[in-house]
């Protein structure tokens, strides 16, 4: 990264991407940045494996699961303005963002609902909009690895499945799963705050 | 050296033949001529010699006229003979000598200067301070630089980018245990025991961590250059071009001059007769018969080598606790950020090499250091082979009168940021381990290889382009394995002492990242901390 040129004019469309991400025009400039570092062979977008590469990443229970929210809809690539898009779901929540809210604009990335909706996503495989019994097992198998036993692991998931469930369908809807967690503290739980 | 004293000798005595052939040429024309032919031909080609180099000259008439007449001619030869030989040949052919007496002259003061001030010192081992003079300059203009910038950009009211080198998000460090139990307890209303369960919202905590990964990760960024605070007038580390003034860019433009016209040819002309020097020097010593003389010999013509290679890097090194130097029977090990460590190290101690057998100019080289001391060259074949490399070293480790060996754990070039995994081979032979640690300074030019953006001839290119190489060395004191340490440990423990003293981070992560993706054993130490969370450990689980 020595010879860089990482102005505001080398990123495409970087006004249109601030007034849908809410990034500052700095913190914009270090994610290109760290875009462009973490795109080794400048193809100008990212693959899996680009992300994969990450050492920290890999080691994370949910890695991959994390890798996919990047790619929607089974595209194998994704750009700058695909990249900060998802990133933006944890900037965290200002002052100004909770006050002045023009209702005819769409609901900020970073909002609460935003925010618990990319975590269901995580849990939702199928992209159904319903955690089913089967997906929350998957998804407490990556969580645990070969540490636990399979009645153990179905145990925990019965239970978990039953606790949230309210219209007794055997699957945790969006609502059901942000009922579930009205009281936590998303907001600062799920922000990642860049340094100016 | 005698070949650089007779070359500039020799070069100055051409000139003046060649001054003198003209001298004579224009003498046997002048006060001899005899025919018109001849004049026309004197005056012919002097009138050529004029347009050829471009300018004409007041002249009088009687030097350029072109037909002649008999009157005049002999009037004109006359006139010729009546001028002192020394002044017509000036007269007749001034530019020419006077480039090439340029030429000359500063042709000789290069190499004077070059013999004087660098050479000589080099082989006593002795220094003048010039660049320790050098550096203090350059400093005080990158202040003033970086100055300039950021007023440039206060007045167009923008923000300077300013890169950071402790990562671009705050992160708190917390456990993977305190941190769930803290998203536990702000979400739900029960009390908390220590029953283990699992909660929806754990998955929060490693999506953010995921997601701070992507951000910044601690690896990444190890393997691409350092990113520089203040600006060194280079272009190759500017991220704020817009900002420059013209006294900025001329100021720049200077730099560029002097660093690709000045300092560029002077530095190859010394790299080359250095790696000269070191292939004929060591080739001769081989053919001596074994002793003490010829140890003694082997071991001056390396230092002088690799010292007139520091200089022609420019590397204003500085050694900290030499009396830790390593001895024979010991393993140097240090942190790798170039090829150019080598020299660094080697220019100040006398080792014995460990590396892979290369082609081309590696391979004289190689070829003619092994004749004048045992150095360890491995084919290439050899190098998979784990047992026989352990073999090589222990043999040559047992042997108390061979040099101490000089190894670079990481197996890959680091950033000199920090310092990642070391490999245990060398850590199980069971010598004497001497650290070093080398840490760069990159305000005056980064020394790390980036050997998939740059191959080795661009590398030392841009070395040799840049202000200079900074760096500090310092030798810590021998480590040795303990009894209940396994190889690994061992590893460990030198490369936390490693880094603590060169100020760099300690990364348990493997420098084969920047290659490979990590193994999936890692990612079981993350279940395994999570799952006690939800199942409890086996005693709890046995009781409830």
């Amino acid at each position: 990264m020595g010879s860089l040129s990482s102005r505001a004019a080398v990123i495409p469309d970087v006004d249109s991407i601030r007034r849908e991400t809410g990034f500052s025009q700095a913190c914009l400039l270090r994610l290109h940045h760290r875009f462009q570092a973490l795109d080794r062979d400048k193809k100008g977008y990212l693959s899996r494996m680009d992300l994969q590469q990450i050492g920290a990443l890999a080691v994370n229970p949910l890695g991959d699961r994390i890798i996919d929210s990047f790619f929607p809809d089974r595209s194998q690539r994704v750009d700058f303005s695909g990249f900060v898009r998802v990133l933006a779901h944890f900037r965290p929540i200002e002052e100004e963002d909770s006050e002045i809210r023009d209702l005819k604009k769409p609901e900020p990335l970073n909002s609460r609902m935003n925010k618990l909706r990319f975590a269901f996503q995580l849990y939702d495989l199928d992209g159904d909009g319903k955690i089913s019994w089967q997906e929350m097992l998957q998804v407490l198998r990556l969580m645990v690895g070969v540490q636990v036993t399979e009645e153990q692991l179905e145990s925990i998931t019965d239970r978990t499945v039953q606790e949230a469930d309210e219209d007794g369908d055997g699957a945790v809807s969006f609502l059901e799963f942000a009922k579930s967690l009205e009281k936590m503290n998303v907001e600062q739980k799920m922000s990642i705050r860049i340094l100016k | 050296m005698l070949l650089l004293k007779i070359c500039p000798a020799l070069l100055t005595t051409q000139v003046h033949l060649f001054r003198g052939d003209l001298a004579f040429s224009a003498a046997s024309h002048g006060p001899f001529r005899q025919s018109f032919s001849s004049q026309a031909f004197y005056s012919g080609t002097l009138e050529w010699s004029l347009f050829s180099l471009g300018d004409p000259l007041p002249y009088p008439d009687w030097c350029c006229r072109k037909g002649p007449s008999e009157g005049r001619g002999l009037f004109s030869r006359q006139r010729a003979l009546a001028f002192p030989e020394s002044s017509t040949m000036f007269l007749l052919l001034p530019f020419d000598s006077l480039i090439v007496n340029l030429l000359g002259i500063s042709l000789t003061v290069l190499f004077t200067l070059l013999l004087v001030f660098i050479i000589v010192p080099a082989i006593f081992g002795v220094s003048f301070g010039i660049r320790k003079l050098y550096m203090k300059t350059l400093l005080k203009i990158f202040a003033w630089a970086t100055l300039r910038m950021e007023r440039g950009a206060k007045e167009k009211n923008h923000q300077l980018y300013k890169p950071y080198t402790n990562g671009i998000i705050a992160k708190d460090p917390t456990s993977l245990e305190e941190e769930i139990k803290e998203i536990r307890r702000s979400g739900s209303s029960k009390a908390l025991d220590n029953t283990p369960e699992f909660e929806l919202s754990d998955i929060f905590y490693f999506c953010r961590k995921g997601m701070e990964t992507i951000m910044d990760d601690e690896v990444t960024k190890r393997f691409s250059a350092e990113e520089l605070e203040s600006w060194n007038l280079l272009s190759r580390t500017n991220y704020n071009f817009q900002y420059i003034s013209l006294r900025l860019t001329v100021l720049w433009g200077l730099g560029v001059l002097i660093r690709y016209c000045f300092l560029l040819p002077l530095r190859i002309a010394l790299a080359f007769t250095g790696i000269s020097l070191l292939v004929v020097g060591t080739t001769v010593v081989g053919y001596l018969p074994n002793g003490r003389f010829k140890e003694f010999l082997s071991k001056h013509v390396h230092l002088m080598c690799y010292r007139i290679c520091v200089r022609a890097l420019t590397a204003i090194i500085t050694y900290h606790d030499r009396e830790n130097r390593p001895r024979n029977g010991g393993i140097c090990v240090a942190n790798h950020t170039s090829p150019i460590d080598v020299i660094i190290l080697a220019s100040d101690g006398y080792y014995a090499m460990v590396g892979q057998v290369h082609g081309g100019l590696m391979g004289v080289i190689q070829r003619a250091m092994v004749k004048a001391c045992p150095h360890i060259w491995f084919e290439r074949s050899e190098v998979k082979d784990r047992h026989l490399v352990a073999k090589r070293l222990t043999e040559h480790v047992r042997d108390k009168s061979k040099l101490p060996i000089l190894i670079f754990p990481e197996g890959t070039c680091i950033n000199n940021t920090s310092v990642m995994m070391f490999k245990k081979g060398s850590f199980e032979i069971g010598a004497t381990v001497y650290p070093v640690a080398i840490k760069y300074d990159p305000q005056f030019g980064d020394a790390f290889w980036n050997s998939s953006k740059y191959g080795m001839v661009t590398y030392l290119l841009r070395m040799m382009t840049s202000w200079a190489i900074v760096c500090s060395v310092w030798y810590l004191p021998p480590m040795t394995r303990e009894a209940d340490e396994d190889a690994v440990q061992f590893a460990n423990r030198v490369k936390s002492a490693i880094a603590r003293q060169g100020g760099l981070v300690d990364l348990l992560w493997d420098g084969g990242l920047k290659r490979e993706k990590v193994k999936d054993t890692f990612k079981e130490e993350q279940q395994k901390l999570y799952s006690k969370m939800i199942v409890g450990n086996h005693e709890d689980r046995s009781r409830s």
